[in-house]
C-alpha cells in the first residue's frame, strides 16, 4: 500500500521468513510408517475415491438413502452426533472464562481446537450430503433467507460458531508463528468470542433437535416430543465433557511429549471435576427424560420391542454411566471415570441415531441401513480430522505451555486469581444442580 | 416494506431469526385472507383411467407413465411421476395422489433457501436455482411428497406444482382439464369446500361425512371426498390438524430472546466472578 522502502523490505523479508517457516512446519514430524498412519492413509485414499464417485454420479451411488429415508448416518452421526461431541468447547469456555474456574484452564485450548475441527469436518460433512452444494451460497449471501427454517438457523450458527472458536484459539496460532503484537489483539477478543460462542452453542445444540420437530408423525413416540431441543441441549453438556475426558485420556498417551507439566499434575483433579459435572447433568437429563415420558403418556409402548430399546438407551446408557460417574468421583477412581465417559459417548451416539435414523419411520417395512461406503466416508472424515488435529497439536502450544513471552502476563494473573481447590468444588455442586 | 426487509437482514446478519413471530403472523395472514386455489377430488367418481397421470407427464416433460403397472394402495409418487392413482382394482376404488399444497406447508417453512415456496395463489412450487438439496423438506412434509433424484449429480426435487406455469397463463391444471369423469375439479379452495359440503349434504348415503384436507396439517389445497373411511383409502389419519410450521414456532420464538439475554447474562456473570476490585456491579 504505502510506506517507505525500508518498511517494504521488512515486510518482504518477514513474509519470506513466514513462508519458509510455514513450509517447514508442513512436513510431518516423527516416523511416517506407524500403524495409525498406514490405516489412515488407506482409509482416506479410498474415501477420496468414494467422494469423487459420489459427486460424479449422485448420492444414490454410495448411499442407501431413499425417498423414505432422506437422511442417513451422514446427518445422524457426522452432523448431529459430531456436534454434540463438540459441545465440550462451550461448556469449558463457560467454566474458565465466565466462571473463572482456573483449574480447568489447561484443557481449554485442546478442547476448543477439537471443537473447532469437529465443526469444520463434521459440519463440513454436511456438504457431502447436500444434493446441490453449490447453492449453499444462497442462504449465506442472502440470496434467499429461509428465516422460518430451523435448518437455516442451524447452518448460520455453525458458521458463526466456527469463527468464534477460531478467534478463541487464534492466540495459539499467533504464539506458534511468533506474532507478538497480533497475539495481544487476538487475546483481547477472547471474552467476546466466548460469550458469543456460548450463546450460539445453546441455540444450535438445541436447534439440531428442533430439526426433527416437524417429523412428528414419523419418529417413534418414545423419542419424539416437543422437548427434543431441550433434551439435545442438556445432553450436549455431558456429551461434550465426556468427550473431553475420553479424549484426554487418549491424547495423554499419544502426546505425552507435548504435555505441559501443569497439565500432568492437574489432570486427575480436572478429570474428577468434569466427572462430577457429567454425573450432575446426566441425572438432570434422566429426570427430564422421565418427565417427558410421563407427559407423553406412552406407557403402552413400553412393553414392545421399541420400548425395550428405549429402556436400553435410558437405563443402560444414561443411568448406568451416570451412576458410574458418581461412584468414580466419590472414590476418586480415574479409570472408572474413563469407562463411564466411554459408555456415555456410546449412549449419545445411540440417542442421536435413534431420533434421526433408527426410530425415524419406525413403521416402514424396509428400514434404512447404511451402505458400507457411507460408513467408509464417515471414517474418512474422522481420520482426516484426527490428522489435522495431530498436526496442530504437534506444532502449536495447545497441550504444551505457551512460549514465555505470551505467558508472562498470564502467570501473573494466575497467582492473583488462585482459588483454593476445596472452595471450587463447593461451587460446582451448587452450579450443576 | 423496505424497513422490514432491512430489519430482517440485520437480524439474519446477527445470526438470528428475529422474525419468528412476525413471520408466522405473516404466513397466517396469507393463509386467512388470500384466496388460495385448490383441487377437489371426489374419489367416488374416479374410475382409475389414469388420464390425469398421462396429462401431468406430458405437461411437465416427464416420461410417459406405464399404464399397465398394477394399481395398489401402497403406490407412491416418484421423481418421474408427480401424480399417481393408488387404489384397489378389485374393489374399484381409486385415489389420485400428489402434493397436497398445504395452506401452511411444512416443506416451505423447512426450506433454508425458500426453494420450496408457497405462492400467493396457493400452489407450492420448487425453484431449481435456489435449492441446495438438503432434503429437509422431505423430512418435514407430513405426506412424504417431495422426491429427490438420488441418481443424478445435479439432483432435483420433484413434486406436483399444481401446474403453476399453466395457471400463470390463465389455464387450469392439466389433470383437472383432462379428467373425463370430473372427479377432480379446480377452483378457489373456499368454493371447493362448499361444493364438497353440499355433495355430502345432498347425498348423505354416498359419502363418509368428512372432508380430508379441510383441516389436515392446518388445511390443504387438495381436498378429498370418499365413500369409505379414509384410512381404508390409504390416507394417514394421524396427521395433526394444526399447521406443521407451528411445531417449530416456539423454538424459533426463543431464538431472539436467548440471543439477546444470554450474552448480557454471561457478561454479568463474568463480572460477578471477578475476584477483587470493581465488583460492585450486580448481576441479576
Ligand atoms: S404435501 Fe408436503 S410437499 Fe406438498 S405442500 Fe404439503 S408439506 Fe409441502
Ligand atoms: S432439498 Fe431443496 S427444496 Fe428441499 S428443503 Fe432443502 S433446499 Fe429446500
Amino acid at each position: 500500500m504505502d510506506g517507505g522502502n525500508g518498511k517494504y523490505h521488512l515486510l518482504k523479508s518477514e513474509s519470506k521468513r513466514f513462508f519458509r517457516f510455514f513450509l517447514s512446519e508442513l512436513k510431518p514430524k516423527g516416523p511416517l510408517l506407524t500403524p495409525f498412519n498406514i490405516v489412515a492413509a488407506i482409509i482416506i485414499s479410498v474415501g477420496m475415491v468414494l467422494i469423487v464417485i459420489r459427486f460424479a454420479t449422485g448420492l444414490g451411488s454410495v448411499t442407501n438413502l431413499s425417498q423414505e429415508f432422506p437422511w442417513g448416518i451422514w446427518i445422524g452421526f457426522d452432523v448431529v452426533t459430531g456436534v454434540a461431541f463438540a459441545g465440550g468447547a462451550y461448556v469449558l469456555t463457560f467454566m474458565v472464562y465466565i466462571l473463572r474456574l482456573e483449574k480447568y484452564h489447561s484443557v481449554v485450548r485442546i478442547t476448543v481446537v477439537n471443537g473447532f475441527l469437529a465443526y469444520v469436518f463434521y459440519a463440513g460433512a454436511l456438504l457431502l450430503d447436500l444434493g446441490r452444494p453449490w447453492n449453499v451460497i444462497n442462504p449465506i449471501i442472502g440470496n434467499n433467507f429461509g428465516v422460518s427454517s430451523v435448518m437455516f438457523l442451524v447452518a448460520w450458527h455453525f458458521m458463526l460458531y466456527m469463527m468464534a472458536e477460531f478467534v478463541e484459539f487464534s492466540p495459539a496460532v499467533a504464539e506458534w508463528l511468533g506474532w507478538k503484537r497480533i497475539h495481544k489483539v487476538l487475546s483481547s477478543l477472547t471474552l467476546a468470542a466466548v460469550i458469543f460462542g456460548i450463546t450460539l452453542s445453546t441455540l444450535h445444540q438445541s436447534g439440531l433437535g428442533a430439526l426433527f420437530l416437524m417429523a412428528k408423525n414419523k419418529i417413534h413416540p418414545l423419542w419424539y416430543s416437543e422437548f427434543i431441543p431441550i433434551l439435545f441441549f442438556v445432553s450436549s453438556i455431558f456429551a461434550g465433557l465426556s468427550m473431553v475426558i475420553f479424549e484426554g485420556s487418549i491424547s495423554h498417551k499419544v502426546f505425552r511429549h507435548r504435555l505441559s507439566r501443569e497439565a500432568h499434575e492437574k489432570h486427575d483433579d480436572i478429570v474428577l471435576g468434569l466427572g462430577r459435572i457429567c454425573a450432575g447433568t446426566m441425572f438432570v437429563y434422566f429426570f427430564l427424560k422421565v418427565l417427558v415420558f410421563l407427559h407423553g403418556q406412552h406407557w403402552s409402548y413400553l412393553d414392545t420391542p421399541w420400548g425395550y430399546w428405549f429402556l436400553v438407551e435410558i437405563i443402560g446408557f444414561v443411568v448406568v454411566p451416570g451412576g458410574l460417574y458418581t461412584q468414580a468421583v466419590r472414590t476418586r477412581n480415574i479409570s472408572l471415570i474413563k469407562i463411564a465417559s466411554g459408555i456415555t459417548l456410546a449412549g449419545i451416539i445411540l440417542n442421536r441415531l435413534n431420533v434421526s435414523v433408527i426410530a425415524f419411520k419406525w413403521y416402514a417395512p424396509h428400514h434404512y441401513i447404511p451402505h458400507w461406503m457411507e460408513i467408509w466416508i464417515t471414517l474418512t472424515v474422522v481420520f482426516a480430522e484426527l490428522i489435522v488435529l495431530r498436526w496442530i497439536v504437534n506444532r502449536m502450544p495447545i497441550l504444551s505451555d505457551p512460549p514465555a513471552w505470551a505467558q508472562k502476563k498470564k502467570e501473573l494473573k494466575r497467582t492473583i486469581k488462585y482459588i483454593p481447590l476445596e472452595e471450587e468444588k463447593e461451587e460446582w455442586t451448587v452450579s450443576t444442580m | 416494506m423496505e424497513r422490514r426487509d432491512f430489519i430482517k437482514t440485520l437480524g439474519v446478519m446477527g445470526g438470528t431469526v428475529l422474525s419468528g413471530r412476525k413471520l408466522h403472523a405473516e404466513q397466517k395472514a396469507k393463509a386467512d385472507d388470500k384466496e388460495f386455489v385448490g383441487i377437489l377430488v371426489d374419489t367416488t367418481r374416479c374410475v382409475g383411467c389414469q388420464a390425469c397421470s398421462e396429462a401431468c407427464a406430458e405437461a411437465h416433460g416427464l416420461p410417459e407413465p406405464d399404464l399397465d403397472e398394477e394399481i395398489t394402495m401402497q403406490r407412491k409418487t416418484s421423481t418421474t411421476q408427480w401424480t399417481v392413482i393408488r387404489g384397489d382394482e378389485d374393489k374399484e376404488i381409486y385415489v389420485k395422489t400428489q402434493c397436497m399444497h398445504c395452506n401452511q406447508p411444512a416443506c416451505a417453512s423447512a426450506c433454508p433457501t425458500q426453494a420450496m415456496y408457497k405462492t400467493p395463489e396457493g400452489p407450492v412450487i420448487w425453484r431449481e436455482d435456489k435449492c441446495m438439496g438438503c432434503r429437509f423438506c422431505m423430512i418435514s412434509c407430513p405426506f412424504d411428497i417431495p422426491k429427490f433424484e438420488y441418481d443424478s449429480p445435479i439432483p432435483k426435487i420433484q413434486k406436483c406444482i399444481m401446474c403453476w406455469d399453466r395457471l400463470q397463463e390463465g389455464e387450469e391444471p392439466a389433470c383437472t382439464e383432462t379428467c373425463p369423469e370430473e372427479a377432480i375439479i379446480f377452483g378457489k379452495r373456499r368454493n371447493l369446500l362448499e361444493e364438497a359440503r353440499s355433495r355430502i349434504y345432498n347425498n348423505p348415503d354416498d359419502y363418509v361425512h368428512y372432508i380430508y384436507g379441510e383441516n389436515e396439517a392446518g388445511g390443504t389445497g387438495y381436498i378429498y371426498l370418499s365413500a369409505i373411511p379414509f384410512e381404508e383409502l390409504g390416507f394417514r389419519t394421524d396427521i395433526d390438524k394444526k399447521a406443521y410450521p407451528e411445531l417449530t414456532t416456539e423454538f424459533l420464538y426463543s431464538v431472539p430472546v436467548i440471543l439477546t439475554l444470554w450474552p448480557a447474562f454471561l457478561l454479568a456473570l463474568n463480572k460477578a466472578t471477578k475476584p477483587d476490585e470493581e465488583n460492585e456491579e450486580s448481576e441479576d
